[in-house]
């Protein structure tokens, strides 16, 4: 009968054999939120100190740069980015998302220290948008990972992406924002969705 | 209570006032910049929250002994800064630790942080940490040229070594100061603080659009967090540093704020006016001007 550590490992059977033993196998455990006014107070300082993943995954990423400027500084909102996924919050998927990018996204996503919280920029990562009949891009991005924020839109201006930032807001204040736990609880379900549309599953099955 | 015991509580309150204080001029600088950029900018506590929810992080992963202790030491680096530097002189609250001959102890350990920080940051495995070390540990080879020979003008010009000695040698009004005394080893001084600071045009380490953020770019949750403390800390300690060695150092808090806002406005304004240097330029300048101008110093201290 095998051991219940060995049920709960990680099997990285997309990896060579010989690269196995460089990567960590364990598998991620969801977390209990803390006592109820020190995590309200810790909710507070999640929800106003947003740091975003600078990556952009799509056209939609030239909308978040206006953002930076004097005409809109989503600074005074607590809002800044971040050039690398272990010290950001929030990941904005910005426009359309083809196959190659979703490995990223995913691999990246993984990166981030929980709590995260995941904002679907533009029509095109809802439900595929222009892009919905394409051979290499991915309609439904909460099929992948799990979503906080939608912001609709080809392509939403700035505004409607402070508008979403401030829903955002307000949901990690309320504490629902709880996509990490929800992704982990169901990480067999999302992990057959990615594996189903990435065909070289050349990494990890979780990237720690 | 006995003395050590008052030693130890007066050095608590010196670290809980000097870590405020340099939370409040982060939060301050950067709505500085904002209005230098024509933005509005975070407000002043944001350096605050953003430390609260650094630390709120559930989840962190670590690379290794190394990658656990290289905060650490940063933070060790930064609080034995400022605990070996007397804030405030004639103050026994704001005295700290300090004792004579504790200027090489607190140069030491200005180097001791960062060299933790780069076999830490070294363990991340990340790339851009890699290139992040071995950048800021070549500038700081560079500036800390003229910072040495600036200390050692100093050091020759007031025949002491304590930095409670050589504020009380600046003491009695502000042409005693070495900003006025010894200008070519204040000036040295005050171009190394520059590199110090990090700011423009000598943010080649942190490094934004370059090498995203150099050394920090694996640590993340309460790593992050203590290195933030340690910003602030550091930051604060090494104005005061600089207030004693060159500005006549202080008497009371208000004359400390007043003195290291000005010190620190320098590194600030020439930040948001002049574009980052490449490393090689870096290096360059630091050995050429700065260490020329220090060797008048001591050239001006010797002659006295």
């Amino acid at each position: 009968m095998p051991k219940i550590q060995d049920i709960l490992k990680l099997a990285n059977d997309g990896l060579p054999e010989h690269e196995r033993e460089y990567f960590c196998d364990a598998r991620p455990a969801p977390y209990r939120p803390l006592a109820k006014y020190v995590e309200k107070f810790m909710n507070w300082a999640r929800a106003n100190s947003l740091w975003l993943l600078g990556f952009g995954t799509g056209c939609g990423a030239i909308e978040l740069r206006p953002l930076m400027t004097a005409r809109y500084d989503m600074y005074r909102y607590g809002i800044a980015p971040r050039p690398t996924p272990r010290q950001s919050s929030v990941f904005i998927i910005g426009g359309y998302a083809s196959v190659k990018t979703t490995k990223r996204i995913i691999r990246s996503y993984e990166q981030m220290q929980a709590p995260k919280f995941v904002i679907a920029l533009g029509s095109c990562p809802i439900n595929g948008g222009m892009y919905w009949d394409s051979y290499n891009t991915i309609n439904r991005i909460d099929h992948y990972i799990p979503v906080d924020i939608y912001i609709a839109g080809c392509m939403p201006r700035p505004e409607s992406l402070i508008a979403g930032f401030e829903k955002l807001k307000q949901l990690i204040k309320d504490g629902k924002a709880d996509g990490a736990n929800q992704y982990i609880e169901n990480l067999e379900w999302y992990k057959a969705n990615q594996k189903k549309i990435i065909k070289d599953w050349n990494m990890p099955d979780y990237n720690w | 209570m006995s003395d050590i015991m008052k030693t130890v509580w007066y050095a608590i309150i010196s670290l809980f006032v000097i870590t405020n204080y340099g939370l409040l001029l982060n939060g301050l600088v950067r709505k500085i910049v904002a209005r230098a950029h024509g933005r509005l900018g975070p407000p002043l506590w944001q350096p605050y929250i953003d430390i609260i929810k650094t630390n709120a992080k559930r989840t962190a992963i670590t690379h290794g002994i190394m990658f656990f202790l290289g905060p650490v030491f940063r933070l060790a680096g930064g609080l034995g800064t400022y605990l070996f530097i007397p804030a405030l002189y004639g103050s026994a609250v704001f005295a700290n630790l300090s004792f004579s001959g504790d200027l090489l102890l607190v140069m030491y350990f200005i180097f001791f942080g960062q060299l933790g920080m780069a076999l830490g940051a070294g363990e991340g495995g990340h790339p851009y940490s890699a290139i992040g070390v071995s950048r800021g540990l070549s500038q700081m080879t560079a500036f800390e040229l003229p910072f040495s020979l600036s200390v050692i003008a100093i050091a020759m010009q007031y025949k002491t070594l304590s930095i409670t000695g050589i504020v009380a040698a600046q003491q009695g009004g502000i042409l005693s100061w070495t900003l006025f005394s010894n200008p070519f080893a204040a000036v040295a001084g005050l171009i190394a603080l520059l590199g110090m600071n990090m700011h423009s045009p000598f943010d080649i380490v942190i490094a934004p659009q370059e090498v995203p953020i150099g050394p920090p770019t694996e640590m993340q949750g309460s790593f992050l967090g203590m290195l933030q403390t340690n910003r602030a800390v550091f930051t604060a300690a090494k104005l005061v540093l600089f207030m004693n060695l060159y500005l006549g150092g202080a008497t009371n808090i208000f004359s400390m704020v007043l003195k290291t806002f000005c010190l620190y406005m320098l590194s600030v304004i020439t930040g948001v006016s002049y574009p980052r240097f490449r490393t090689e330029q870096s290096i360059r300048f630091f050995l050429k001007i700065p260490t020329l101008i220090a060797l008048a110093g001591i050239a001006l201290a010797s002659l006295r």
